[in-house]
C-alpha cells in the first residue's frame, strides 16, 4: 500500500473513532447528553485524535527513515570497482525508479523486473522508455543491486504499511476504551487543538532555522573550496565556470551600497517632504487622495521596476548622458538607472512610516508651538522633526534594507560588469544580482561558483537583519513616550 | 521665536501692524518655500505613478493586437495527403515544412490578385507570414482530415515585423540590416493591408496561449504562465491561510508571556523584512537539494511563497483579532464557553473578514514575486505546453507571470519587450481585482466596534 492511501485509511479510521466514540459517549451518557462532562463531539474527536496523530507520526518518521536505511544497507553491500560509490548509488536509485515505472507502465512484468538473470539491454530499453535515461556504466552488478533496493524497499514498505494501520485501531481503541460519562475529553481536544495552534505559530521560527541553517552548510562547503580571506577582502570579481574564479566579494558590495545610495538619495527627501506636507498641510481631501495613490507604487510587483529600469529610464538617460549628445555613457543599464528606478519604488515606504510617525506627534507639542508664535514649518522643523526622529530613522533604516535585498530591478537594470568605480553612469552590478546569474541554470553543489551564491546571500541576510534589528532598536530606545 | 532684540519706542511708533517687517516677511516666505517643498514631492510622488502607469498601458496595449493575414490556401490532395487514405495518422506524416509552400503560394496569389507587381519568388514573399503560420494549416488538416483536395481560407500570423511595422515599431530603415524582411515587403504589405488581407485584430492568442520560441515572438502568450501562477496561488492558499490564521490565533489568544512567544514574534516581524531572494534560496537548498522535489515546479514556487507570505499574513490576521472588543470574549466565557469555544465560535468569525482582506493582498504581493522562482529554476523554461490534469499542473515544469516577463525582457528581439509589457498588464489586471475584492470584502464586511 503506498504511503498516500495509508494516510487516507488512519484518516477514515478516524473519522471512523469520532462517530463510534460519539455513538459511545452518548450511550455511555444513558442518552442524556447533560450528564455529560463533555459534549459528544469532543469525546469523538478525542478518539480520532488517539487514533490518528501517533499513526500519523509513524508514518512520517518512517517515510524520511527509510530512504536513508535503505541506502545505507545497499551501500555498505556494494564494491564500486573504480568508480565512486556515489555515482554508483545514484545509477542504482536510477534503475530501481525506472523499474517501478516500467513495471507500472506495463513495460516489464513484475517477475522479469525481480529476476537476477534478466537481460540488461532490455531492462535498459524498458526503463529508457519509462523515461529515466541510464548511465552508460549501469551492468549486472547495478541490476542486482537495483532489485534488492527494490526487495528491501517493498518490505520496508509492507512493514510501514502494518505499523501504521495497527498503531492507529490501537489508538482507536484506546481511545473507545477510556470513553466515560466524566470523561474529560473536552481538555484533551483543547490541549490538541492548543498544541496544533503553537506548531503553526512555530513554522516562522522553522523557516528562520531552514533559512540559517541552508546558508551556513552551503558557505561552509564554499569556503573549502575557496579561501575566506580571498572572499572578503578581494577586489576582483570573475567567475570562470572552467574553475580557476576569483570571487571577491568588494565590487559586488560596493556596487550594491552604491545603488542603495542613490536610491535613498531619491526617496528619503521625497518621501519625508510628501509625508510633511500630507500630514501637516494637506486639506483631507488632497490626503484622502493622495496617500493611497502614492502606496499604489509600493503594491506594484518590483519585476514591473525592472522592466521600466531596463526599457524606459535606462534608453532615456543613454539619450541624454550618451554617446549622441554628452558621451558619458555607453549602455543603458548604470548605477544610475536601478538607482533612480529604485528610488521611486522606495517612496511609499519612506512616507508612509514617516507620515504614520509624524502623525503620533502628538497634537499638544504643535499647539505650544504655534502658540508661541512660530509660523507652521518652524513648527515642522524645530518641534515635529526633533520628536518624530527615531521613527525616521528607523523608516530610512527600513527602506535601505530593502534598497540592499532588492534583486529584479539591479538584475534588469544595473548591468553585469563588477568593477569598483565612482561614475554612477557605469554599469555595475550588486549581491543580489550576482546570487541570480551564479544560481540559474543548472547549479551542481559541489563548484565554488555556484556554492559563492549562498556566502553572498548569507551576507545579505546578515546585513538586512543587522539594519531591521538596528532600526527597531533605535524606534525603542530614543522613541519619546507621550501619554 | 521671537528672539529680536527689544524694539525701540521710536521704531515701533512708525510701524503699522498690517505692513509686515522685513523679518515677518523673511519668515513667511520660509513657510511658503517649505510648503511648496511639500507641494512638490506630492507632485514628484504622483507624477512617478502616473509615468509608470502610462508608460505600462502605451506600452502593453499593443501586444493585446496582432496583425494577421488572411489567405485561401489550396490543400492539394498530393501534398497534404500522398496516401490518400484521410488517415490523420498518416497524414502526419507530411511535417510542416510540406505545408510551407502552400503558403507561400497562396500569398504570391493573393498578391497577384490584388494587381501588385512584384519580382519576388513566392518563398522569400512567404517571409511576410509567421514561421508558424505552417503549423497553424497543419494542425487544422489533421484536425479536420476532409480539408484535404479543398481550398480553406485561413486566418494567418503575420511574422512579427510586419506587425512591428503596423504597429510603428519597425520603420523601413530598420530592415536595411534585417535578413528576413526587406522594404519591399512592406510596399506589398501596405496594399495588402488597403485590400484587407493584411489585418490587425484583437489577439486573443497572447491571453491564452504558450511561450513561444525565441525567433517567434508573435505566437507566445502568458496563458501557460498565468496558469502556472494559479497553481502556485492554489498551493500558497492551502498552505498559508490555515497556518497564518493558527499561528495569528496563537499569539494573540493563548500565548503565554514567555521566551518562546518572544523569540516566535520576533522572529516574524523579522521574516516579514528578509529580503525575497534569501526566500528562494531557501528553497533551492530545502525543497529541491534536500527533499528532491522537481525543479521548475509550481508546488515548490507555491512553497517557497508560503514561507515569504506568512509573517505577511499573521500580522494584519493578528490585527484583525485585536480589533474584536473584548467585551465579546468575556460574554462567551460568562455563559461557560472555554477559551477555545470563546475564540472558535466568536472571535474568529467576526475577525475573519479582516484576515480574509490580509490574505488577499499577501497573496497579490505573492503574485507579483519574480526573484525567489529564478533560484527554484521557473525561469530560462520555455513554458510550451498546457499541463495535462491537476497534478501535472503542481509538479511539472512550468513558469509563472513574472517569471514569463522577465524571461521575455531578456530576449533580444524588442517585439518581445512589447509581449512583456503586455504581461505586465495582465499582471496588473490580476493584482487590481485581488486588491478590489479586499476593499470591497473590507467595506462590506467590516465592522466598527
Amino acid at each position: 500500500m503506498s504511503a498516500l492511501w495509508t494516510l487516507l485509511a488512519v484518516l477514515a479510521l478516524a473519522l471512523a473513532g469520532h462517530l463510534l466514540g460519539r455513538a459511545r459517549a452518548m450511550s455511555a451518557a444513558g442518552g442524556d447528553r447533560r450528564v455529560l462532562h463533555s459534549l459528544p463531539v469532543h469525546h469523538g474527536a478525542s478518539v480520532a485524535i488517539a487514533a490518528a496523530v501517533p499513526a500519523l507520526a509513524l508514518l512520517l518518521i518512517w517515510l524520511a527513515v527509510q530512504p536513508l536505511a535503505v541506502d545505507a544497507r545497499i551501500a555498505a553491500s556494494i564494491s564500486p570497482e573504480g568508480r565512486s560509490a556515489e555515482l554508483m548509488m545514484s545509477d542504482i536509485r536510477r534503475l530501481a525508479e525506472g523499474l517501478d515505472r516500467a513495471t507500472a507502465a506495463g513495460r516489464l512484468t513484475p517477475a522479469e523486473a525481480e529476476d537476477p538473470g534478466a537481460d540488461m539491454g532490455r531492462i535498459r530499453a524498458a526503463v529508457t522508455a519509462s523515461g529515466i535515461p541510464l548511465g552508460s556504466a549501469a551492468g549486472a552488478p547495478e541490476l542486482d543491486a537495483a532489485q534488492r533496493y527494490r526487495a528491501l524497499e517493498t518490505s520496508g514498505n509492507l512493514l510501514r504499511t502494518f505499523a501504521v494501520l495497527g498503531l492507529a485501531l490501537l489508538g482507536l481503541g484506546r481511545g473507545l476504551a477510556r470513553i466515560r460519562k466524566d470523561f474529560r475529553a473536552r481538555n484533551i481536544v483543547e490541549r490538541a487543538v492548543r498544541r496544533a495552534l503553537l506548531f503553526a505559530a512555530s513554522v516562522a521560527v522553522i523557516t528562520t532555522l531552514g533559512i540559517v541553517l541552508s546558508l551556513i552548510f552551503n558557505t561552509v562547503s564554499f569556503f573549502r573550496l575557496y579561501p575566506a580571506a580571498d572572499f572578503f577582502l578581494s577586489a576582483d570579481w570573475t567567475p570562470r565556470f572552467g574553475g580557476g574564479s576569483s570571487l571577491g566579494i568588494l565590487p559586488l558590495l560596493w556596487g550594491t551600497l552604491y545603488i542603495s545610495a542613490i536610491a535613498l538619495a531619491v526617496a528619503v527627501p521625497i518621501g519625508l517632504f510628501a509625508a510633511i506636507y500630507l500630514s501637516e498641510y494637506a486639506a483631507p481631501g488632497l490626503r484622502a487622495i493622495a496617500k493611497p495613490l502614492i502606496e499604489v507604487l509600493a503594491g506594484i510587483p518590483t519585476i514591473v521596476y525592472g522592466l521600466f529600469a531596463l526599457l524606459t529610464v535606462g534608453p532615456l538617460l543613454l539619450r541624454m548622458f550618451g554617446p549622441g549628445s554628452l558621451g558619458w555613457m555607453d549602455a543603458a543599464s548604470s548605477v544610475l538607472t536601478a538607482g533612480l528606478v529604485m528610488g521611486i519604488m522606495l517612496i511609499p515606504f519612506v512616507s508612509s512610516l514617516s507620515d504614520d510617525i509624524i502623525s503620533a506627534v502628538p497634537q499638544s507639542l504643535r499647539d505650544g508651538s504655534l502658540g508661541l508664535g512660530a509660523t507652521r514649518s518652524e513648527t515642522v522643523r524645530q518641534v515635529v522633526l526633533p520628536a518624530a526622529l527615531p521613527g525616521i530613522v528607523g523608516a530610512v533604516l527600513l527602506a535601505a534594507s530593502r534598497a540592499i535585498g532588492e534583486t529584479m530591478i539591479v538584475v534588469l537594470g544595473a548591468g553585469a560588469a563588477a568593477r569598483l568605480s565612482l561614475n554612477p553612469l557605469e554599469a555595475m552590478t550588486t549581491v543580489t544580482a550576482k546570487i541570480v546569474s551564479q544560481l540559474t541554470g543548472d547549479a551542481d553543489f559541489s563548484s565554488p561558483e555556484a556554492l559563492v551564491a549562498f556566502a553572498l546571500a548569507m551576507t545579505l541576510f546578515v546585513l538586512t537583519l543587522g539594519l531591521n534589528v538596528l532600526a527597531l532598536y533605535i524606534v525603542r530606545r530614543f522613541r519619546e513616550q507621550y501619554e | 521665536m521671537t528672539d529680536q532684540a527689544p524694539q525701540t519706542e521710536a521704531q515701533t511708533a512708525h510701524r503699522s501692524l498690517y505692513a509686515p517687517d522685513a523679518r515677518t516677511r523673511r519668515r513667511n516666505a520660509a513657510e511658503r518655500r517649505f510648503r511648496l517643498y511639500g507641494l512638490i514631492a506630492v507632485a514628484v510622488g504622483l507624477g512617478f505613478l502616473a509615468v509608470l502607469l502610462t508608460t505600462i498601458v502605451r506600452n502593453g496595449l499593443p501586444a493585446f493586437t496582432q496583425t494577421h493575414v488572411t489567405l485561401e490556401v489550396a490543400l492539394p490532395e498530393a501534398v497534404v495527403d500522398p496516401a490518400g487514405t484521410r488517415d490523420p495518422a498518416l497524414m502526419a506524416k507530411v511535417y510542416t515544412f510540406g505545408y510551407e509552400p502552400l503558403l507561400d503560394s497562396a500569398l504570391a496569389a493573393a498578391v497577384a490578385g490584388q494587381g501588385i507587381d512584384t519580382d519576388m519568388t513566392p518563398a522569400r514573399l512567404g517571409r511576410i507570414l509567421s514561421a508558424g503560420a505552417p503549423a497553424q494549416v497543419r494542425r487544422a488538416v489533421l484536425a479536420d482530415p476532409s480539408l484535404a483536395g479543398q481550398s480553406v481560407t485561413f486566418r494567418l500570423l503575420a511574422s512579427s515585423r510586419v506587425d512591428g511595422y503596423l504597429k510603428g515599431r519597425v520603420a523601413r530603415a530598420d530592415l536595411a540590416q534585417d535578413r528576413n524582411l526587406d522594404p519591399q515587403h512592406l510596399d506589398i504589405v501596405d496594399e495588402l493591408r488597403v485590400a484587407g488581407i493584411v489585418r490587425r485584430g484583437f489577439n486573443a492568442g497572447f491571453i491564452t496561449g504558450a511561450d513561444a520560441s525565441e525567433s517567434r515572438p508573435e505566437q507566445a502568450g502568458i496563458g501557460v504562465a498565468a496558469l502556472g501562477s494559479v497553481f502556485m496561488m492554489l498551493v500558497v492558499l492551502a498552505l498559508a491561510l490555515p497556518f497564518g490564521v493558527a499561528a495569528a490565533i496563537y499569539l494573540e489568544e493563548f500565548a503565554p508571556k514567555n521566551r518562546l512567544t518572544d523569540v516566535i514574534e520576533v522572529n516574524i516581524s523579522n521574516l516579514a523584512a528578509v529580503p525575497s531572494i534569501v526566500f528562494g534560496i531557501l528553497g533551492l537548498a530545502a525543497f529541491i537539494q534536500v527533499a528532491h522535489l522537481p525543479q521548475s515546479a509550481p508546488l515548490v514556487g507555491g512553497l517557497v511563497l508560503t514561507l515569504m507570505t506568512l509573517p505577511r499574513i499573521i500580522i494584519p490576521a493578528r490585527a484583525a483579532l485585536t480589533a474584536v472588543p473584548p467585551s465579546i470574549r468575556e460574554a462567551a466565557l460568562g455563559v461557560g464557553a472555554s477559551k477555545t469555544q470563546a475564540v472558535f465560535h466568536h472571535v474568529l468569525p467576526l475577525a475573519m473578514p479582516g484576515i480574509l482582506t490580509g490574505i488577499i493582498i499577501g497573496l497579490a504581493q505573492a503574485l507579483g514575486e519574480t526573484a525567489p522562482l529564478l533560484l527554484i529554476g521557473m525561469i530560462g523554461f520555455v513554458a510550451s505546453t498546457y499541463p495535462d490534469g491537476v497534478a501535472s499542473g503542481f509538479l511539472d515544469p512550468n513558469s509563472a507571470m513574472p517569471a514569463q516577463i522577465y524571461e521575455w525582457a531578456k530576449r533580444a528581439d524588442p517585439a518581445y519587450y512589447e509581449r512583456a509589457w503586455g504581461g505586465i498588464v495582465v499582471l496588473l489586471v490580476f493584482l487590481l481585482g485581488m486588491n478590489l475584492i479586499a476593499v470591497i470584502l473590507r467595506r462590506r464586511f467590516e465592522r466598527r466596534w
